[in-house]
């Protein structure tokens, strides 16, 4: 379980850049296309919060995969 | 002191949080049910979709800020006590939510209106990020070890009740304002929604009353006495690796997936009946109200239920089954209030002819307004009895979901951290997950539907994914013993 746990971790490690991503394109292209300050304002918001949390995933993934939540 | 003393001792404890956590909710929730009615009393728009969006910011802002207000007043609560902090948030959010009734409309004041609205729902999620934890904390702090998912899970059951209880206080309100319904609806929404606000506030002083006669956590007095509370929290919380590990699991194991499932069972799903499916304004509220009724008490049977057998599976069930079963309840939803499709089994005859529109009803009592020029045709449903009760059960079932993944995380998340930082370290996993990534379900899914406009359930990619990362690291990642000890 414990070798499941830190493989698992790179998954962690690459879906916080992945979805990071993801949300940056799809902010710029929505704003893209659709220039208005509702447009821009929500996806400013959203956008603002999640890479944070993004970032954190990154940082769980981590802790995963140097074994910080295995059995002892 | 004898076990019926401390049995009464336990419930007092019970009642005082429990009662001034609900209200807090209340007042929380009765902002994102008047949504619409907000919108057009402070957001100036020609376009109502852009208009719902704005009010739907507002509301995301009000979740957005309520992790700063779990540092902020979690903070608070490990240096100078539980009682007092979650005393402090009750006065912050009631006099903001009194303000909030008071605050003329755009028409009035211009710019001025959605700003001052703006930063009073600000306040709101200031007060509630400090809420919850406090309350949480305190009553799990004089629980009996082996019953302390049962006792915390009372305090799970005041988000839910305080949803019904903005939802009941509504439309109350919205009928009793005159003797003609449609003149009582008008006046309503002209000025009638500031009475929820308003009469909040004597919630508010009567549960100020019965904290200010509580006591201190004797957790928190035991080690404030050894003089080993901690001197900076936020810190100990986040900058130290043995208790930051704990707290991004606790968010991305447990919290995130509660969080998604809290809001669409609740939230999401009267917004999808009443904006997609064009079920009318009260049928849509009265749908999820009853859901509610039957579905809270399983908040207790669950709670209850992680003492025995432990905290993590239930809450990974939850998550599972919401996995599984929301795209057929939604799509339930959808065929249920198909009005093309009713038409081909049953006769639609009309009973009322206007300009612009007709009322007209089946034989099994389904009525609907057909529109001629609007862009959506079929608007204003009435569920006949049968689909009503339908639409009872598949929220019910979703309710259901929220009660496995939310009854037994006050417990969980208690037993995860040390008592001197345990309020700060819970309130941000918590709100994080339950504020941002819960609170914003609507707002997103609403979004999503405008970026793929394809599918009416696109929104529901939103909670389905966040709700199966969370519930694959849960499973993975977190212990399924429950920590006896959380006198530490």
């Amino acid at each position: 379980m414990n070798t499941i746990k830190r493989y698992l971790g790179i998954a962690w490690i690459l879906l916080g850049p992945l979805s990071a991503a993801y949300l940056v394109k799809t902010a710029i292209v929505e704003i893209s296309a659709k220039p208005e300050t509702n447009t821009i304002i929500q996806w400013l918001v959203i956008t603002g919060v999640f890479l944070p949390i993004a970032a954190g995933m990154v940082l769980f993934g981590y802790y995963a995969f140097r074994g910080e939540y295995d059995n002892n | 002191m004898n076990n019926s003393t401390a049995k009464t001792g336990i419930w007092r404890v019970i009642g005082a949080s429990s009662a001034g956590t609900l209200i807090e909710w209340y007042d929380f929730y009765i902002f994102g049910s008047l949504a619409t009615v907000i919108a057009s009393q402070f957001f100036p728009s020609s376009n109502p979709t852009a208009a719902l969006l704005s009010t739907l910011a507002t509301f995301a802002a009000g979740f957005i800020v309520r992790p700063f207000g779990a540092l902020v007043f979690g903070r608070l609560g490990d240096i100078i006590g539980r009682k007092y902090t979650f005393l402090l948030t009750l006065v912050l959010m009631g006099g903001s939510t009194f303000a909030i009734g008071l605050v003329p409309g755009y028409e009035r004041i211009g710019f001025a209106a959605p700003i001052i609205v703006l930063i009073l729902r600000l306040l709101q999620g200031l007060a509630l990020g400090g809420e919850y934890g406090g309350a949480a904390t305190y009553v799990a702090e004089h629980a009996p070890a082996n019953r302390r998912g049962y006792f915390t899970s009372w305090i799970q059951t005041t988000a839910t009740l305080g949803l019904f209880l903005s939802l009941g206080v509504i439309l109350l309100t919205r009928h009793m304002l005159d003797s003609d319904q449609q003149e009582s609806i008008r006046k309503f929404n002209d000025w009638g929604w500031r009475i929820p606000f308003l009469i909040s506030i004597l919630l508010v002083l009567v549960s100020i009353y019965i904290r200010l006669k509580m006591s201190e956590s004797p957790m928190f007095m035991k080690l404030k006495s050894e003089g080993k509370t901690s001197t900076n929290p936020i810190k100990e919380s986040f900058g130290r690796k043995e208790n930051l590990k704990m707290v991004l699991l606790a968010l991305f194991g447990a919290t995130m997936g509660q969080g998604v499932v809290w809001y669409t069972g609740q939230f999401y799903a009267q917004s999808f009946i009443e904006n997609v499916c064009r079920v009318n304004f009260d049928q849509s509220r009265t749908i999820l109200i009853w859901a509610i009724v039957f579905a809270t008490p399983f908040f207790v049977v669950f709670g209850s239920l992680s003492d025995r057998i432990g905290r993590k599976w239930i809450m990974i069930t939850g998550m599972l089954l919401a996995v599984l079963f929301y795209r057929p309840i939604y799509k339930q939803f959808l065929e249920l209030t198909n009005v093309p499709a009713l038409e081909k089994t049953m006769t639609a005859s009309v009973t009322e002819q206007k300009q612009g529109y007709a009322i007209k009803h089946f034989s099994n009592g389904f009525s609907y307004r057909e529109n001629e020029t609007d862009s959506t045709k079929y608007t204003e449903k009435r569920l006949d009895t049968a689909t009503y009760w339908k639409f009872v059960l598949l929220v019910f079932i979703q309710v259901i979901f929220v009660t496995m993944v939310y009854g037994p995380i006050a417990a969980f998340l208690v037993e995860l951290f040390p008592t001197r930082i345990r309020y700060t370290s819970m309130s941000l996993p918590y709100h994080i997950g339950n504020g941002v990534f819960g609170g914003l379900t609507p707002f997103i899914a609403t979004l999503l539907t405008t970026v793929y406009t394809g599918d009416k359930l696109t929104g529901l990619w939103y909670p389905l994914i966040i709700a199966a990362i969370c519930m694959v690291i849960g499973a993975v990642y977190l212990s399924a013993k429950t920590d006896p000890n959380v006198n530490d």
